[in-house]
């Protein structure tokens, strides 16, 4: 998209959001989020990151104003306490798993549906829906019913319907979800891309941790209603803070080892390691071990199957004792189901589980 | 809740007459009370069976197997339901009767001179029992649509045969939509006056509406006390019955997941043919059958005749189209079912969405469901009488009464037929994503411009059926109007009933069929809106 057209007369005013004490309880008493804090900086594009059901929506509607946290917990946008303000005065832009388009609209009537809200004069509104209609490459079907739409252009079109108002923050639920694969990496780009540009407060939420990686300036990962984890994406992913985000971000490995006086034993190798004494359960992503040879490597084991991907061949190893590790070997590895392998382990790169 | 209010008004008032204890006392020491009530129970019982035994196959057959032409054979069904009670009794009448333009060219009408076999109890058990079976028919269905698909397959995959997983896993978690159906069908029975009218009075077996009516005609706002009596009467039978009906249902209740794929259709195989034929047979014998006779006998141009070239005549209904009464009649029907299923369309549209948000979660929410259900557990005659009672003194602050004018039977129609109207809006508002209307919020759009801008385009189309289906009901409705008419404001329904009583049948005939060819397009209507619908919005569409 047209760079000139964000950055001049399209960048929007970044407000901070903070959530303090925010949890919910739904009539029935079932706890869908336990009181959370949170900041989240003005113009930061924050992504909840979460299996299904760990209260990912919840929080989110309740920086909408769709759903208001139990007492004493509140919403601030900037210096503005809005807890009491109903989503229709908080001027915020939601973009919803399933677009949630007017279908009885033409594509030009669902994003001026906002300014009209407004009492824009006529004038204004039409120019400022077609800029929006170019800015999200969406003129040709500006007359176009949503039914004769793809679902990449409609939720461009929710997208726009969304931004038309310059709203203080913008809202996405699993805007990519309902979409088929191909289409979710072109449509990620661009929101990557819009969100940068715009310079728009962002509160995106997924279960994709793909998504949320190459979206997310923070994560905040949850779990049963409760945050495990906020970092940027690259801490979530080197520096886990417990077993769950550490399963849950990408693939990781688990070791038993033995720590005593400065060394840690793993199988059959011992190498220099700080910590308290005794049994240890340790963290390794498969990047981070490498094949070695039968001189040089830490561990043994055999191959229990082998998926070639291209660039890499994935591994399974099975250890003479312990869970199963996998390790990456090089695309055109010729290593197969029931080959014997030695794999090296980087001391430095080892996580103990707290 | 104010139009719940509404709906509890008239029942209120007519409970509060009723309590007068000479009155009371009076009315319940008459033995003509006590042979009205029984025969009222015992005939409605009767007839609630008869409706369950056609109405309860034929929902298995469409609802479970494949048979060709389901719609058509809905529809057909679904017609004598549709087509007034007093139309169907006649129809029957000139059917069964010793003139029948049917049975007397087959040798087979009664001779001249003896009772007419419908005009007995078992003719309205009969009768009474076609015109219900379609409610047992959509409610059963209804609940066999809610059944998932998965449920029948799992109980396949584990080894029970078609018929077997059938009866074990469907029949049983479809009772209480059979249950519902058969509720309804006992309290449509009590409250209906068409049938004991033209088949029981002649027959000398009073019923309590009739027994109402008759009070009711003969001694005229006086009989009001006592009246009120037997109208309460009905309702504490038909409260019985709901009564019933929730016990067993609490007993049988069975918690469905939502959403799933519906049950896939066991094919009849081989069995298919003869299975369509029989099911074909049952409708032409008991719907085809009585409307060609009426038809017949709307035709012929002397009553009894039988029917050919040189007896074919369009001549009753060019007198009956002339008579004063009639273009009156059809003049205030098409004002009254007119208004009534607009207003209520347009009011369904706020009261659903409200109905909808609130959710069913919240005691308010249920208590507002359970009154605009009540105007369909209250019989139409307990309704007619307490809306007398209700606007027979003038208006407070306005210092006119209701009573002997257009407007109560209006008043009597908003009540009545609000569930009609309401329960497609309510089906489409459910199917609403939720999340569009917050997007709207999102937005800064209010309640009302919401309502107007979002959810009503969205729910016209059923907003529009349930008006449809409020004006096909309301167009010849007898009950409540034949309680509520005075002169010059005649209702269809009760002209049709006063020429079939004042002897010109063929008058009566030629009427009725002009009736039902009204009720036929509005259908037709209804079906081509229904395209366009959520399945069950319109009653006879697949
Ligand atoms: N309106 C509601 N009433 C009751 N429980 C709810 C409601 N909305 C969500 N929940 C429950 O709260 C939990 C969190 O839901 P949600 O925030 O939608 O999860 P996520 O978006 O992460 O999948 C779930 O267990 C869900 O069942
Ligand atoms: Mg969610």
């Amino acid at each position: 998209m047209p760079d000139s057209v964000m950055q001049n007369s399209f960048h929007l005013d970044a407000v901070p959001i903070r959530l303090e004490r925010c949890g919910k309880t739904f009539a029935g008493g079932a706890r869908a989020l336990e009181p959370l804090d949170l900041t989240i900086r003005g113009g930061e594009t924050i992504v909840f990151l979460g299996p299904s059901g760990c209260g990912k929506t919840t929080t989110l509607r309740i920086i909408a104003g769709l759903e208001s946290p139990d007492a004493g917990g509140r919403v601030l946008f900037g210096e503005e306490d809005v807890t009491a303000l109903p989503i229709e005065r908080r001027n915020v832009g939601m973009v919803f798993q399933s677009y949630a388009l007017f279908p009885n609209m033409t594509v030009t009537e669902n994003v001026a549906y906002g300014l009209k809200v407004r009492k824009i004069a006529r004038a204004d509104r039409a120019r400022r829906v077609e800029e929006m209609l170019d800015l999200m490459h969406l003129g040709e079907f500006a007359g176009r019913r949503i039914d004769q739409l793809s679902g990449g252009q409609r939720q461009r079109v929710a997208l726009a319907r969304a931004l038309v108002v310059r709203p203080r923050v913008l809202l996405l639920d699993e805007p990519l979800t309902a979409l088929d694969a191909k289409l979710r990496d072109s449509l990620r780009l661009e929101i990557d891309r819009l969100l940068r540009g715009l310079g728009i407060t962002a509160v995106y939420v997924t279960h994709d941790q793909g998504e949320a990686m190459a979206l997310g300036d923070r994560i905040v990962v949850m779990a049963k209603g409760r945050v495990a984890q906020v970092g940027t994406p690259r801490e979530i992913y080197y520096q886990p803070a417990d077993g769950f985000v550490a399963d849950f971000i990408g693939t990781m490995n688990r070791l038993g080892g033995v720590s005593r006086g400065g060394t840690l034993s793993i199988g059959s190798a011992t190498l220099p390691w700080t910590g308290p004494d005794g049994r240890v359960e340790l963290l390794v992503r498969p990047e981070d071990l490498a094949l070695a040879g039968e001189a040089d490597g830490h561990l043994d084991g055999t191959v229990a199957a082998a998926v070639f991907l291209g660039d890499r061949t994935r591994l399974v190893v099975e250890p003479a004792d312990g869970p199963a590790l996998t390790v990456d070997a090089a695309g055109r590895s010729e290593l197969g189901r029931g080959d014997r392998v030695w794999l090296r382990v980087d001391p430095a790169r080892l996580l103990a589980v707290p | 809740m104010l139009v719940g209010l509404l709906v509890l008004l008239p029942v209120l008032r007519l409970l509060w007459e009723a309590g007068d204890a000479t009155v009371l006392g009076r009315v319940l020491d008459s033995p003509a009370t006590w042979r009205a009530t029984t025969n009222s129970i015992a005939i409605a019982a009767g007839a609630t069976l008869a409706a369950a035994l056609i109405g309860g196959p034929f929902a298995l057959l469409i609802g479970l197997t494949n048979p060709r032409a389901r719609t058509a054979m809905s529809f057909a069904l679904i017609l004598p339901l549709m087509i007034p009670p007093q139309i169907v009794a006649i129809a029957w009448t000139h059917l069964a009767g010793s003139g029948s333009p049917i049975l007397k060219p087959l040798g087979l009408a009664p001779p001249v001179g003896t009772a007419n076999p419908v005009q007995s109890a078992a003719g309205m058990v009969l009768v009474m029992g076609i015109e219900h079976a379609p409610l047992v028919f959509l409610a059963l269905r209804t609940a066999l649509r809610a059944i998932p698909g998965d449920m029948l397959e799992a109980a396949r995959a584990s080894g029970a045969g078609p018929w077997r997983a059938l009866r074990g896993v469907v029949l049983p978690l479809c009772l209480p939509g059979l249950v519902a159906g058969l509720a309804m069908a006992f309290v449509a029975a009590l409250g209906n006056f068409g049938v004991p009218a033209l088949l029981g009075v002649p027959a000398g077996i009073p019923m309590l509406p009739t027994l109402i009516y008759r009070r009711l005609a003969g001694f005229g706002p006086s009989a009001l006390p006592e009246v009120a009596v037997l109208a309460a009467l009905i309702g504490l039978v038909a409260c019985l019955g709901i009564a019933l009906q929730t016990i067993l249902q609490a007993r049988i209740a069975s918690r469905l997941p939502g959403g799933a794929r519906p049950l896939a259709p066991v094919p009849l195989g081989t069995a298919r043919a003869p299975v369509e034929l029989l099911a074909w047979g049952v409708l032409a014998l008991l719907v085809a059958a009585p409307l060609t006779a009426l038809l017949a006998t709307s035709l012929v141009s002397v009553y009894g005749l039988p029917i050919g070239f040189g007896t074919l005549t369009l001549a009753h209904y060019r007198e009956v189209l002339a008579l004063d009464q009639v273009g009156r009649a059809f003049a205030n029907s098409l004002l009254l079912s007119g208004s009534a299923a607009a207003l209520l369309a347009l009011l369904a549209v706020p009261l659903a969405h409200a109905m909808a948000l609130a959710g069913g979660g919240g005691r308010i929410a249920r208590a507002v469901g359970v009154l605009v259900e009540l105007p369909h557990a209250v019989p139409g005659v307990v309704l007619g009488i307490g809306c007398i009672l209700l606007f027979l003194k003038p208006l407070p602050g306005l210092g006119v009464s209701l009573y002997g004018t257009l407007w109560i039977i209006l008043a009597a129609y908003l009540v009545r037929f609000l569930p009609l109207a309401l329960r497609p809006v309510q089906a489409a508002c459910a199917a609403l994503d939720p999340t569009v209307e917050e997007a709207a919020r999102a937005l800064g759009a209010g309640p009302l411009r919401r309502l107007v801008t979002v959810v009503a385009p969205l729910v016209a189309p059923a907003a529009a059926a349930g008006g449809l289906l409020v004006f096909l009901t309301a167009f010849n409705e007898l009950t409540v109007s034949i309680l509520l008419w005075s002169q010059g404001h005649e209702t269809l329904g009760v002209v049709v009933y006063a020429l079939e009583e004042g002897g010109s049948p063929t008058l009566g005939a030629a009427l009725g069929v002009i009736a039902i060819l009204v009720v036929l397009t509005a259908m037709l209507a209804a079906g081509v809106l229904g395209r366009r619908l959520p399945p069950g919005v319109v009653p006879w569409r697949n």
